[in-house]
């Protein structure tokens, strides 16, 4: 009796080994039939390694890492199309070098990996240069530069950080915002608060004199609440925004450097920013402290 | 500009890439259950066994899924085998897979549980009957393993199902990921979008999940009897 249990287990093991074998490659066969996947079709050979630019040609598509849920640099519109700046940019790339688009939705913390992997081609998704993602990734030239503003009341606005002394300026932890004061402005008293909504309703309970953080955050909360006005549109250091490739994927990083440089005789990006940001700034912002044209930073 | 935020629900096609999200979302948590659970049964058998070889194993196989946060092992699948082996896996294929091998080892310990809270004396008895060890197995300890697994797989499968809103980073949109692009969409012109379009998510998970738990508590019913 004790044989035929030792056997049945024997047996019972080995089903369960072939089985596992045999569910995943099922699972493989149905998906790829699906065909519904972004990423699997254009790879093919080539493993981790990025594809050049004549492969991407050859392959008819590109594919372009972007934010589907960040409203109005890269989200996703009630028919299902990509939109947003960095999307308006992304079509013109894929029309240039003459191949259609396909779109993968990133999160922030994955943007670096899909590169590293090879999962797509390029990442054009509000990708802030810093130099520690310089190190695992090759940024392009910049497209879009974000500096911190100051959003205050109108009867009461704030239009240079000289008046901000002896006042109580909003700022929420773990910003830039919170890094600059601290670091250049002593005489400013800071009121921190752990989260974005409480900051917002700390200036409007009249908690604080002022906010600050991104000048694209506040510019767009500003258009949002009257009697509010954004008073210092770019203060502090300038972070720019730039795509992205695999590091020495150098070709494909020539190209864009290229693109972006051609793109900015025609002043490519300020049209880019009347279709995709004008309609949500509105006139409150000046194209000139987000936009970057030919990759140059004044 | 009044916005009543089921207004942003029905327009376009919101909905329908609600569903589609959804559809997503399914297929991927009931094939992983449903195979899973296949395999898990078979493990908890091997799990039982005094072999040292296989007890090792399996322990080591449990501690690894346990100690191992889902979006980690994701990681490792879909980024991971990329870096190794060059091999490109979709997201999808990634998610089957990490969901089947933590389902599998999960399902196995709870096999392994109720398999052990069988008396002794069930399987001396069917012994004492001349019965052979499948046929113990068959007549005797799987259908009262069965009874008291079912509630503990319920909880598993509804589990996976929930866990899925994990997939996203990995690439894969979801009907969560989805409802997020809603509700960014429309983040300047309908702010209070959010709670309508995370109630109609709520309702969607619900809908999925609540068959689940119903058809559970009549089949434990109708054995009762």
């Amino acid at each position: 009796m004790k044989n035929r249990i030792k056997a049945l287990s024997l047996a019972l093991a080995l089903t369960l080994s072939v089985g596992l074998l045999a569910g995943c490659s099922s699972n493989k066969a149905a998906s790829s039939a699906a065909g519904t996947d972004a990423s699997s079709a254009a790879q093919g050979t080539g493993g981790s390694t990025a594809r050049s630019v004549d492969e991407i040609k050859k392959s008819g598509k590109v594919i372009i890492g972007v934010f589907s849920d960040k409203n109005p640099f890269g989200y996703v519109d009630a028919n299902g199309k990509y939109q947003g700046y960095d999307v308006y940019f992304a079509e013109r790339i894929a029309k240039d070098l003459g191949v259609e688009p396909e779109y993968v939705s990133l999160e922030p913390a994955s943007r670096v990996e899909y590169l590293k992997t090879g999962k797509v081609d390029i990442v054009l998704a509000n990708f802030t240069v810093t130099k520690e993602r310089a190190e695992a990734v090759d940024f392009a030239l910049p497209y879009m530069k974000v500096a911190l503003g100051v959003v205050s009341p109108e009867k009461n606005l704030i239009t240079d950080v000289k008046q901000l002394a002896g006042k109580k300026l909003i700022v929420a932890k773990g910003t830039t915002a919170e890094t600059y004061f601290t670091a250049n402005h002593p005489e400013i008293n800071l009121v921190k608060f752990d989260q974005y909504t409480e900051t917002y309703n700390a200036l409007l309970d009249g908690r604080g004199d002022a906010f600050s953080t991104d000048n694209t955050e506040v510019l767009a909360w500003a258009l949002q609440n009257p009697g509010f006005k954004v008073g210092i549109e770019s203060l502090g250091d300038v972070d720019t925004i730039a795509p992205a490739v695999q590091k020495g994927n150098k070709e494909l990083l020539d190209w864009l450097n290229e693109e972006i440089k051609t793109l900015g005789k025609e002043n490519f990006f300020h049209k880019d920013f009347e279709e995709t940001l004008k309609p949500v700034y509105g006139n409150a912002v000046a194209p000139e402290n987000l936009v970057v044209e030919g990759g140059d930073v004044k | 500009m009044q916005d009543l935020g089921i207004n942003i629900l029905l327009d376009g096609r919101n909905l329908v890439r609600l569903l589609e999200g959804l559809w997503v979302t399914v297929r991927i948590a009931l094939l992983s259950v449903a195979v899973s659970m296949v395999l898990g049964v078979l493990l908890g058998m091997v799990m039982t066994l005094k072999n040292p070889v296989t007890k090792a194993l399996s322990r080591v196989y449990l501690e690894t899924v346990r100690i191992m946060p889902q979006l980690v092992l994701l990681f490792l699948v879909y980024f991971g085998v990329t870096k190794t082996f060059g091999v490109h896996l979709s997201g999808e294929v990634s998610a089957i897979i990490v969901f089947v091998f933590w389902g599998t080892a999960e399902m196995g310990d709870l096999v392994r549980g109720a398999l052990i809270s069988i008396p002794k004396h069930q399987y001396e008895s069917g012994r004492a009957l001349g019965l052979t060890g499948v046929q113990i197995y068959r007549y005797i300890i799987i259908p009262q393993t069965i009874r008291r697994l079912l509630p503990l797989a319920i909880n598993l499968a509804t589990r996976m199902v929930k866990t899925t809103s994990l997939i996203v980073l990995i690439g894969v949109v979801e009907v969560l990921k989805v409802g997020q692009q809603i509700i960014e969409a429309n983040r300047y012109t309908a702010p209070s979008a959010a709670l309508w379009i995370y109630a109609a998510i709520f309702f969607l998970y619900f809908l999925v999940c609540f068959p689940i738990s119903r058809l559970a508590g009549k089949l434990e019913k109708r054995w009762q009897d």
